[in-house]
């Protein structure tokens, strides 16, 4: 499928001098709005109530749109790699906008379908292409530090709650005077209808300046003082090419798609029930230690550490290797989930500690992930293969929550659990981890038989226009 | 840190204007720190 010119590859090649610190507010500028989807908790009694719904119900329309991430960027990843940033950005942000102007219309118009539609479906197809639109672009900007660029975009993702949590509390209190952001106060349908508006055209704007000032690096660029075979001397890095077809028949992604599926899978276990969790953990009959309020200040430092973990251990990756940087997420966060699950009770500071580099870790493998494919496959089409590896986002955000709410079902009624029923979840994400730490064991490198045939010099520009195809 | 093209040396080079790598970053950093200010202040309420 053709784009119209403006937005073609060919139009934002860089030229010589052009500054590459341009490329992490534009990759940026994209990621912040999109990680909006992880703020959704703000608005989602005002929709039960507005809609006469149950949380569940309402709760689909965020599973959806997480379904439909993995699934865009799995089906457009090589879509999006041929036809560049720009193009992504663009239409990621008109599917973005789109999603919530329709929203919009269906809370305004009470209904519930279209609200699926747009926000659930066609944002969450903005969500995919948005998502992976810059990461291969920067990988090939910052061929000396792929894991500190992807880190500052998909920082960016986690970063995205951050904002529009109390952005939307306080847009929501401008268009219902009645409602104040405190617990009690539910902001009406109207002021729900409203801010989608608002954060629809808000978004568009963000995205667009994104995707207006992206370039691409020109063929054979490379920063000033690097050379490339410093990387090739790192075990498990290549420097040849597999495409995404050939990258999909490897041992190699479906090893590192079980090790993203496993690192998702715990990190959600606690993220779907921080608030609770913690009360419930210190809880002295039919009161817990932990007040509401000081629980929900545990919610905001887990995003802090959340999004600190994608900047700080993606960077890391890049001194100490991705291979050794997931047995730390997998391997330690193994032995402090078994820790926050046999002495986490014991203080509410040990709690907040393990949950938090746990959740650092879960962050940081989200960061990680690009840099690891661009290790094993090259950069060639290292944005297809990424689309296709957040499948296992997608099914780890239907697993996590499937097994730590059968978990406690079955353990007894929300709000008379304590510590010792949340021991059965912990020790199957123990399990969870322990298969992932395996997984990542056995990645080795490609099999050359996977790569693509090498460029012949002299045939230098045909290569060219074939590796941008 | 700037970094420099190693190309052919074909194509005009350009500079790109300090005042939009720092208009670009300004505009997402606003809201960033925005947002990392209203959670660590929620945060704090965890220990107080």
């Amino acid at each position: 499928m053709a784009v119209p010119s403006f937005l073609a590859r060919e139009r934002i090649v860089a030229r010589p001098g052009f500054n590459r610190w341009l490329i992490p507010p534009a990759a940026l500028a994209v990621h912040l709005c999109i990680g909006q989807v992880y703020a959704t908790s703000v608005y989602k009694a005002a929709l039960v109530a507005d809609f006469q719904s149950s949380l569940k119900t309402i709760g689909y329309i965020f599973s959806l749109a997480i379904v439909m991430l993995g699934l865009s960027a799995a089906l457009f990843g090589t879509w999006v790699d041929r036809n560049g940033p720009r193009a992504a950005m663009f239409v990621s942000a008109c599917f973005w906008s789109a999603g919530f102007l329709v929203g919009s219309l269906g809370i305004a118009t009470d209904q519930l379908w279209l609200l699926y539609l747009g926000y659930g479906v066609i944002g969450g197809i903005g969500l995919g292409i948005g998502y992976i639109s810059p990461v291969s672009t920067l990988i090939k900007w910052f061929p000396d530090r792929p894991g500190l660029a992807t880190g500052m975009a998909i920082m960016g993702f986690g970063g995205g709650a951050l904002i529009a949590s109390p952005l939307s509390r306080q847009l929501m209190g401008w268009y219902d005077p009645a409602y104040d952001g405190t617990a009690g106060t539910t902001p009406s349908g109207h002021a729900v209808s409203m801010l989608f508006l608002t954060l629809g055209l808000v978004y568009l704007v963000f995205m667009m300046f994104g995707a207006f000032i992206v370039r691409v690096p020109a063929e054979g660029w490379r920063p000033a003082g690097f050379d490339p075979a410093s990387i090739k001397a790192k075990p498990l890095v290549t420097t040849d090419s597999v495409s995404a077809g050939n990258a999909i028949k490897t041992p190699q992604f479906w090893l590192l798609w079980i090790v993203l599926f496993c690192n998702v899978t715990a990190g959600i276990g606690i993220l779907e029930q921080a608030s609770p969790m913690i009360q419930d953990f210190f809880r002295d009959g039919d009161t817990s230690t932990v007040a509401a309020t000081a629980a929900a200040g545990f919610v905001g430092l887990l995003s802090l550490f959340n999004m600190g973990g994608r900047f700080v251990w993606s960077s890391t990756s890049d001194f100490v290797g991705r291979k050794g940087i997931y047995m730390v997420y997998l391997g330690l966060g193994l032995v402090l989930y078994v820790l926050l699950a046999t002495v986490g009770n014991s203080a509410t500071w040990l709690f907040v500690v393990l949950a938090a580099l746990i959740i650092s870790f879960y962050g940081g493998g989200f960061a990680t992930a690009p840099a690891y494919l661009r290790d094993l496959f090259g950069t060639y089409q290292v944005g297809a293969i990424h689309g296709r590896l957040l499948t296992a986002w997608s099914a780890a955000g239907v697993a996590g929550p499937l097994i730590v709410n059968g978990v406690l079902d079955a353990q007894g009624t929300p709000g008379e659990l304590v510590s010792g029923d949340y021991k059965p979840a912990l020790f199957i994400m123990v399990g969870v981890l322990a298969v992932g730490f395996i997984a990542n064991l056995l990645i080795r490198p490609v099999a050359s038989k996977w790569h693509e045939p090498k460029a012949d010099p002299s045939l230098s520009t045909a290569t060219s226009e074939g590796a941008s195809r | 840190m700037s970094s420099s093209m190693q190309t052919g040396g074909q194509q005009p080079t350009t500079t790109t204007p300090v005042g939009l790598i720092a208009f670009a970053w300004t505009l997402v950093g606003v809201p960033l720190v925005y947002g990392l200010y209203q959670t660590i202040k929620t945060a704090s309420s965890l220990f107080s």
